[in-house]
């Protein structure tokens, strides 16, 4: 099922690699395809406002973008809507002793808060209130306990309206033609292995789809095999003279900044290698150059779509 | 920043002035910026430069970097280990010691040694929702790394500890951790959960939350819970009392806070918050460490003019230098003129580097970049370079 199709998307990947980022440009192409988009920042650290440059996100979506809605997660605020939509408790006002005592039983229940937090979002998806939904921000660390959530609620609790609820927030999140994770990585080490081994976490711990792997900042290709021959004869002593008497001194930091920029690219480019070799057949990677450009703000959101569109349209 | 060749090579400052006079190091950042990798080659380098026995305590550390540190092999747990000095590039003065931080193990420790007795203390470990409840509750894993610390700094077995703190949605929770703890155990919340279960009905104050919870959670659930606390209970003073000291240890003039980020925007914006943070506690801030800093040669003048002529005159120098490459003079023209758009580009990122680190640098009165490697950190040679530059040498 192609990404944009999708329902829910939960997008995660380590810090630095640019989730937040690429959540917004998802949410931009899918509303430039004239979808309705709800997007929700998960971990409360306001990368998501900024991205769209607008305050900091209350629960209750606002419309930031024709036809993208934002929301931050917020955990008392989900329990107020829960106990009102489905237990019929009006707790509105006097939340503060209940909410507070709630943190301490959802710190030692495996499930509660990521139930609260998935099961809301998963709330819009079922009510079609939203063409599609997109998670952003969930930690690689936090995202299996966010998707096996339902499962440790239902085995935790045996009968009761919960347990109802784990049932079809399981169907939509395991249906792989309406959910799916998106896995954003940089060429880079670090991100390549911690891609790799979620991935085989997911698979292993999950029965959530794993949508796409979205390879971020890919530097480009400077040279091909006789530029580079060409580029390395570049470098001998008596060019790089004349080349200096032609454009000025500054020619050799140009060169070692072109030679920088290969090293940076070779680097990228076997960690990427190693990222395609390694992911299970089946597994697509998306990638998205660098832009040397802003790298948060509206216009990051705007130039990153593009580039996901050239791959994904 | 024009040094040119011939001249006295410049020390800027770097971290060695400042952890001279310190014994514990708490390095915080976002994920992904090399905040372990900082911590250890600060530690590599406090080992050699400073002497002395130095100990790193890290969460999780690459495969690679324990690897290179000699730690890769199992059950390194929560003992210390000694790197040994043989891998050691630079012939350290002092010892280099990794520790790594296991949660479930410093609890279970935590546990037995503040236990009343025996038979509490197997009561808690025995209890289900234990280990659940200590890899969660009160950022437990926050708590766990200051406890290790002040376990560590408490010894008397080393001069400088320095610790990688848990990466965490929220960078200050570390800070946090043994106030909450404190304000837990005084807290009406645990008097609830640990009344015996047929007073608790009757408590006006609780009813409404035990109804919901009964109905949304089922009743053994609380039951376990509130036994886990009320023996729990039993180990307030010890819990309490470390707590203070945790809190009191970490606003020390002995203690100092080192931010890592790279010059991106997103960590910088992570590290400025950081910073203000760290102000706003009066809390010892030492360095700022900006890793993968570009060149700043990148944006000078010189050098954009060069590239802007590569660019503008490639054709003609092509041409020109066609001949002694031994290449088309087309072939020649095009890379040159790669070479100077490639150039452009980094140098638009070299210039936003520039301005945030000046942004960091009114923030904080120390900023040390370490430049960006070719390699990435498998080697202890790489480590050994980037504590260099900490140390604000090439």
């Amino acid at each position: 099922m192609p990404l944009l199709d999708r329902q829910l998307v939960v997008v995660t990947g380590k810090g630095g690699t640019g989730k937040t980022s690429v959540s917004a440009a998802l949410a931009v192409l899918a509303s430039r395809l004239g979808k309705r988009v709800l997007i929700c920042e998960m971990d409360a650290k306001g990368t998501l406002a900024a991205t769209f440059d607008v305050g900091p996100l209350p629960f209750e979506p606002i419309e930031v973008s024709p036809g993208i809605w934002a929301m931050a997660m917020n955990t008392e605020d989900s329990l107020r809507e829960y106990l009102r939509l489905f237990l019929k408790i009006p707790l509105i006002g006097r939340l503060g002793v209940l909410a507070r005592t709630f943190d301490f039983v959802a710190d030692a229940a495996p499930g509660v808060r990521e139930i609260l937090s998935l099961g809301k979002l998963c709330y819009e998806v079922r009510e079609r209130h939203y063409d599609m939904v997109i998670v952003d921000g969930v930690a690689t660390g936090h995202v299996i306990a966010q998707l096996r959530a339902p499962d440790a609620i239902g085995e935790l609790i045996k009968v009761g309206p919960v347990k109802e609820q784990t049932r079809w927030m399981q169907d939509i999140l395991e249906d792989h033609s309406r959910s799916g994770v998106v896995l954003v990585t940089t060429p880079e080490e670090m991100p390549v292995l911690e891609t790799l081994d979620l991935v085989g976490r997911i698979r292993d711990e999950t029965n959530v789809d794993i949508a796409a792997v979205v390879a971020n900042r890919v530097l480009p290709e400077l040279f091909g095999r006789s530029e580079e021959a060409v580029f390395d004869a570049l470098q001998q002593p008596e060019i790089v003279d004349a080349l200096r008497a032609r454009v000025g001194n500054g020619v050799d930091v140009v060169l070692d900044g072109a030679r920088l920029a290969v090293a940076m690219r070779r680097g990228g480019a076997a960690h990427l290698e190693h990222l395609r070799n390694e992911l299970p057949e089946g597994t697509g990677v998306v990638y998205v150059p660098e832009l040397f450009s802003r790298s948060t703000g509206r216009r990051s959101a705007e130039l990153i779509a593009d580039a996901l569109g050239e791959e994904l349209l | 920043m024009t040094a040119g060749a011939g001249q006295e090579p410049v020390t800027t400052p770097g971290l060695d002035a400042l952890l001279a006079s310190k014994e514990m190091v708490l390095v915080c950042g976002s994920g992904g910026v090399g905040k372990t990798t900082t911590a250890a080659a600060i530690g590599l380098q406090a080992a050699t430069e400073l002497g002395g026995r130095v100990l790193v305590l890290t969460v999780d550390p690459a495969r690679r970097l324990a690897d290179a540190l000699g730690l890769g092999g199992v059950g390194v747990g929560n003992s210390e280990v000694r790197v040994d000095p043989a891998r050691l590039p630079n012939r350290p003065q002092g010892e280099l010691w990794m520790a790594m931080l296991d949660t479930k193990a410093s609890w279970d420790d935590l546990i037995a040694r503040h236990a009343p007795d025996a038979t509490t203390r197997e009561a808690i470990l025995a209890n289900p929702l234990y280990q659940n409840i200590t890899s969660r509750f009160v950022h437990s894993h926050e708590y766990i790394a200051m406890e290790r610390l002040h376990d560590l700094h408490a010894s008397g077995r080393y001069d400088l500890v320095i610790v990688d703190t848990p990466p965490s949605r929220h960078a200050l929770d570390i800070l946090d951790a043994p106030a909450r703890m404190t304000e837990f155990f005084g807290s009406r919340l645990l008097r609830w959960l640990t009344v015996p279960s047929r007073s608790r009905l009757l408590s006006v104050a609780s009813k409404p939350f035990y109804q919901v919870a009964d109905r949304i959670l089922g009743n053994n659930f609380l039951q376990d819970i509130a036994e886990f606390f009320t023996l729990f209970q039993r180990m307030e003073t010890g819990f309490v009392r470390r707590a203070a000291e945790t809190e009191a240890m970490l606003a020390d003039v002995r203690t100092t806070f080192i931010v890592v980020t790279t010059l991106e925007a997103a960590p910088v914006t992570e590290a400025r918050y950081l910073l203000g943070e760290l102000t706003r506690r009066q809390l010892p801030l030492g360095a700022v460490v900006a890793n993968r800093v570009l060149p700043t040669a990148l944006c000078s003048l010189d050098a954009r003019e060069a590239a802007a002529r590569l660019v503008q005159d490639s054709g003609e120098i092509g041409a020109a230098l066609s001949g002694g490459l031994g290449a088309p003079a087309a072939l020649v023209s095009r890379v040159l003129a790669e070479v100077g758009t490639r150039f452009h580009d980094f140098g638009v990122v070299a210039a936003r580097q520039t301005e945030r680190q000046a942004e960091l640098a009114s923030l904080c009165p120390l900023v040390v970049p370490v430049p960006w490697m070719e390699h990435e950190v498998d080697d202890l040679a790489t480590l050994t370079r980037i504590g260099m530059s900490t140390w604000g040498r090439a």
